[in-house]
């Protein structure tokens, strides 16, 4: 125990740069798949024919492929159509778009439980479509959608771990460098699991904290009021 | 002669082979108040949604004052604007407090500042006797009072005509008459209104004429003793009589 507790000390300040590029990776990814998503939904359920389809398309396209393959083909495969990008640039942009089809099923949800009645009353009073669905529908369904999409966050942060594969310096590479060096696999492993279950359990507080701010009296989700 | 606000000429609708309603002809004068009734069914909803354009009439035309609202290339947002509609299940937007339902449509719509549109607004939940409410939202008042809110956030555009379907036949017997008494009053005020309700007493009491709708079809229309007292189809009275006879019965198991 002292030993692990030697090496973590160690190389906390190494885990920690790594963790920050973590937080940067999931920070990064789950706001290009937060714009993403909310078009993608918008694009499904309101879009003509043909935009509907091509939404539908690319969630199932994200959804059914392993993340690994679409950060491999970002990185390893654009460079032979001549566009090369970054490591990081890869990293987000395979994370950003994943993470943009599950959030557009979450959106999808949310919109669809909210229902058509909210539609007519918008346009009833002379609001035109879209801004129906700008000031009437997105403000409710994006507080609906809270509990379920909370997930989202916490499961992306998770799941940057992959980009180390790429040579980015995540935390999870941090991880392997220690094992590498101190010839100690599980106790580093061990080590930066503690500290990814630490941030996980903080950014579990901020969305909980987030949903009770958001929160309007009489409008929740119906579990909650039995 | 009065001024006609809202003329419906031959006006037709069907849902494929499904005909909701007929060659429906219809004006509403200035500061009149319109009843409609009739069974479930017979398309006085679907007429209401197509004289907001909320549904496309297949057949007939619509004016507003001088406005055909039918004819193609007619901005359909333009028309709502100045059609106010209150609904039978309120729907308000439940995210926002009562001030700010109403509030909406002055400063999204009609683009008026905020400060102009919150003292309007109040003045309009003050006119349906909730300026103390201004502040709760839709799931903390009960249903009269969201209907009522729902009433002031139609009437803050200053509609030309206000639509009513069936505003209180989502209400708990107790709360309809609030309702109704603010209903009352506008049409005291000189509002220009189309009603489509099973309240037999409102009718009677407030309704300058009343339309019998069965079937897709105007049976029979004028105003209310008449068509109280000296129903001119046999329809009219079955129906009248069906209904005065259901009222009775609630009445009793109270």
């Amino acid at each position: 125990m002292a030993d692990w507790l030697q090496l973590f000390q160690r190389y906390l300040p190494d885990f920690l740069k790594g963790a920050a590029v973590t937080i940067e990776l999931t920070v990064v990814g789950l706001a290009l798949g937060f714009v993403v998503g909310i078009l993608l939904a918008l694009a499904r359920l309101y879009g003509p024919t043909w935009l509907k389809m091509l939404a539908i398309g690319y969630i199932e396209l994200f959804r059914g492929t392993p993340l690994l393959v679409q950060l491999f083909l970002i990185y390893y495969g654009l460079p032979s159509l001549g566009v090369t990008l970054s490591q990081t640039i890869s990293a987000y942009l395979a994370l950003g778009l994943n993470s943009a089809a599950y959030q557009a099923e979450y959106f999808r949800g949310a919109i669809q439980s909210i229902g058509a009645s909210q539609m007519t009353a918008g346009r009833a009073i002379g609001l035109s479509r879209w801004k129906t669905i700008w000031f009437i529908i997105l403000p409710q369904a994006l507080r609906l959608m809270i509990p379920a999409w909370s997930n989202e966050p916490i499961s992306l942060l998770k799941t940057t771990a992959v980009v180390f594969l790429i040579a980015v310096q995540d935390l999870m590479a941090k991880a392997k460098r220690a094992a590498t060096a101190t010839y100690d696999p599980i106790g580093s492993y061990l080590a930066v699991a503690v500290v990814y279950l630490v941030m996980v359990i903080i950014l579990n507080w901020g969305l909980k904290y987030l949903e009770r701010k958001t929160t309007i009296p009489g409008f929740e989700m119906e579990s909650k009021k039995a | 002669m009065a001024k006609p606000i809202l003329t419906i000429k031959n006006l037709t609708k069907k849902y494929g082979e499904n005909v909701i309603f007929h060659d429906i002809s219809l004006t509403v004068n200035e500061g009149d108040t319109i009843v409609i009734i009739g069974p479930s069914g017979t398309g006085k909803s679907t007429l209401l949604r197509c004289i907001n354009l909320l549904t496309c009439a297949d057949d007939g035309q619509i004016w507003l004052d001088d406005l055909e609202i039918t004819a193609k290339g007619c901005d359909d947002d333009r028309v709502r604007q100045h059609i106010g509609m209150v609904f039978q299940n309120f729907l308000l937007f439940n995210h926002l407090n009562a001030l700010d339902n109403v509030m909406l449509g002055l400063t999204k719509v009609k683009h008026m500042k905020p400060d102009e549109a919150r003292v309007k607004a109040l003045r309009e939940l003050e006119r349906v006797g909730l300026a103390d409410r201004a502040e709760h939202y839709p799931g903390q008042l009960s249903g009269g009072q969201q209907q009522r809110v729902a009433i002031a956030r139609a009437l803050a555009m200053d509609p030309r005509i206000m639509l009513f379907d069936e505003p209180t036949s989502a209400l708990d017997p107790e709360l309809i008459g609030e309702v109704l008494e603010v209903m009352r009053k506008l049409a005291l005020e000189g509002m220009t209104m189309l009603v489509v309700t099973h309240e037999m007493g409102f009718a009677r009491e407030v309704a300058d004429r009343i339309v019998f709708l069965e079937k897709g079809s105007i049976v029979e229309e004028g105003p209310p003793d008449e068509l109280f007292y000296r129903p001119k189809h046999d329809r009219t009275r079955e129906f009248l009589w069906k209904i005065t006879e259901l009222y009775g019965k609630k009445d009793e198991n109270k």
